[in-house]
């Protein structure tokens, strides 16, 4: 282990002055035990608080739909390029009514969730595995980081070449970018569980199969989450690059081929579609995320 | 009577890049009698921790023997409570959760193992505070739940591996007397490792003495005081008891800082 912590336990009397040697951890401690006093709980935001913090965190974005309806009107950016944020507004409105919008909102998200939640049932496992067997995972780890730093957008051509440009190749595209950061994340978690953690399980004659179950999972939990949100992003990004190369439908198709017949409103309206739901993903995955993790707070 | 034997043990670590494995106790011979509370001190790096993984079945001894009632040891088990410094509970669970961890382990149907966990809890002063998590809870505190989850399967051995090194004097001083409380509660045998004197004189029936790297046991001094009543420290007796494991270990700890700067200079 590289950067191995100093445990309190690894100082000793005769290494430290006199004052350190005592240092209290928990002042608020009194004699007597009944009196320690937990760590406070917590609290709950106040409404004022959290309107201010919503009122400050959307001033940025506030500004920058004021300056895309502003600055097209008053000549500064061509509104033949970059029209209106209101004229985008219309042309998603009515993209919407006519139904071309879900029509093509529904392939992307299909093809992406096919995609992420393939790489969950694929990765997860695996990269339990992978982390589980610390000389597979020894073996394995040079391999993984150079297909992590492969960009999937640069193999998409070979998974073309091989699946053709139907619908497999869009899934499996989208499931091997997100495939990297669950397994990755996955056997990390797994390889750094706290020893001590493990340790303390074993002298309580806890035998492989109770360790797994009981300490490295739970123990991994959080950054494999962390890996799942990181996957959900790459699932949304990949997928609009290979919609764009080779497709009859889905939001990558609609931006490039309303950009291709100058339908500049409408390619705007897939644009902002597109970020919506990459930010209502990562919302809900952020939350899933916290859920699984709030024991991870110190 | 006894209730743990070493026997001429040893334990050595092959270390990367060295040839030459390295010698962490040699030829150690301690016995615990049973229901006792045995104090373990010794220098820096002299191989209590690895005496006392030993005892607990984590890791096998290079050599010699631990017997516990006459068996030899083969493995951890229940039989043995393990208490670390660094409390090493299970950030997940709840403390209530965390005290039915061992209790799981040896099979105790769910509703029982609450049970036992609550009590425990409230033995170690706790009552009340089973649904927090550790991060909610003071050092103290943490330590309390890590002492009732090894009560709670109920061993008959009691290891602990510096548990009160990482907590202020205040809290040390009312934990140590807790434990002494719970102990004689209990009446399980304890083997309690610490670096400091006071707490090994204060804490302990007999205090084992052990000598710098490569760790045997150098002396056990027995202390006895005619009460325990009022405090305990500023009795005559205290003094006496200390200077004398102070001077056993002076010797050592010296020898073990020249051995260091040994090992500092052969090394470059
Ligand atoms: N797993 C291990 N591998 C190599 N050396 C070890 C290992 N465990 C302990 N040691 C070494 O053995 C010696 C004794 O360690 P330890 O029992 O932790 O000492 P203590 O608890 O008395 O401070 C130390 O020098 C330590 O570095
Ligand atoms: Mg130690």
């Amino acid at each position: 282990m590289a950067d191995q912590k100093l445990l309190p336990g690894d100082v000793h009397w005769y290494d430290l002055p006199d004052e350190a040697a005592d240092a209290p951890d928990d002042a608020a401690n009194l004699p007597g035990g009944a009196a320690d006093v937990p760590e406070e709980r917590p609290r709950r935001r106040l409404p004022g608080r959290w309107l201010r913090r919503a009122a400050t965190n959307s001033t940025a974005i506030l500004l920058l739909l004021a300056a895309w309806e502003a600055l097209p009107r008053l000549g500064v950016l061509d509104p033949v390029f970059v029209p209106p944020l209101s004229e985008d507004l219309v042309a998603w409105y009515d993209l919407l009514v006519t139904g071309r919008l879900p029509e093509h909102l529904g392939a992307s998200v299909a093809r992406s969730l096919a995609g992420f939640g393939l790489a969950i049932v694929l990765a997860i496992p695996l990269g339990l595995l992978i982390g589980w067997y610390r000389p597979v995972a020894d073996f394995l780890t040079p391999l993984l980081e150079l297909f992590r730093n492969t960009s999937a957008v640069a193999l998409l051509p070979v998974f073309t070449l091989i699946l053709g440009i139907g619908e497999t190749t869009k899934v499996t595209f989208a499931l091997y970018a997100c495939a990297w950061p669950i397994l990755l994340n996955t056997i990390s978690g797994v390889k750094t569980v706290e020893p001590l953690l493990i340790k303390s399980a074993r002298s309580m004659g806890l035998g492989p199969a109770g360790l797994f179950q009981k300490v490295i999972l739970p123990a991994a939990v959080p950054t494999i989450f962390t890996g799942v949100r990181l996957a959900g992003a790459h699932s949304i990004l990949v997928l609009l690059f290979a919609e764009m190369v080779g497709a009859k439908a889905g939001l990558g198709y609609l931006i490039l081929d309303t950009q291709s017949s100058f339908r500049i409103p409408d390619m705007y309206a897939g644009i902002i579609t597109i970020s919506a739901l990459g930010v209502l993903f990562n919302l809900l995955l952020v939350g899933v995320e916290r859920r699984f993790s709030t024991w991870r707070t110190t | 009577m006894t209730k743990i034997s070493i026997r001429d043990v040893s334990k050595t670590f092959q270390v990367r890049d060295d040839p030459e494995p390295f010698t962490a106790l040699a030829g150690t011979d301690l016995d615990v009698r049973e229901g006792e509370f045995l104090t373990l001190v010794g220098p820096s790096g002299c191989g209590k921790s690895t005496l006392l993984d030993l005892i607990a079945g984590l890791t096998a001894p290079t050599s010699g023997e631990i017997r516990i009632d006459g068996t030899p040891v083969t493995g951890p088990g229940l039989d043995r409570g393990v208490v670390f410094q660094q409390y090493a509970l299970f950030p997940w669970r709840t403390a209530q959760a965390n005290v039915e961890f061992g209790l799981e382990a040896k099979g105790v149907p769910r509703k029982e193992r609450a049970r036992r966990a609550r009590e425990h809890l409230a033995l170690v002063g706790l009552a009340g505070f089973g649904e927090r998590y550790p991060h909610e809870l003071s050092g103290g505190m943490r330590q309390r739940v890590a002492i009732a989850r090894s009560l709670a399967f109920d061993p008959d051995v009691l290891l602990m591996d510096e548990p009160f090194a990482a907590l202020d004097a205040q809290t040390r001083e009312s934990l140590q007397e807790e434990l002494l409380r719970v102990w004689e509660h209990t009446g399980k045998t304890v083997v309690f490792i610490t670096h400091g004197i006071d707490e090994a004189v204060y804490l302990g029936e007999r205090v084992a003495v052990m000598t710098s790297r490569p760790g045997r046991v150098k002396e056990v001094v027995d202390v006895r005081f005619d009460t325990r009543e009022g405090d305990l420290r500023a009795h005559p007796a205290f003094g006496e008891y200390r200077h004398h494991v102070w001077s056993l270990l002076r010797e050592e700890v010296a020898a073990a800082q020249v051995q260091e700067r040994e090992v500092a200079t052969s090394h470059g």
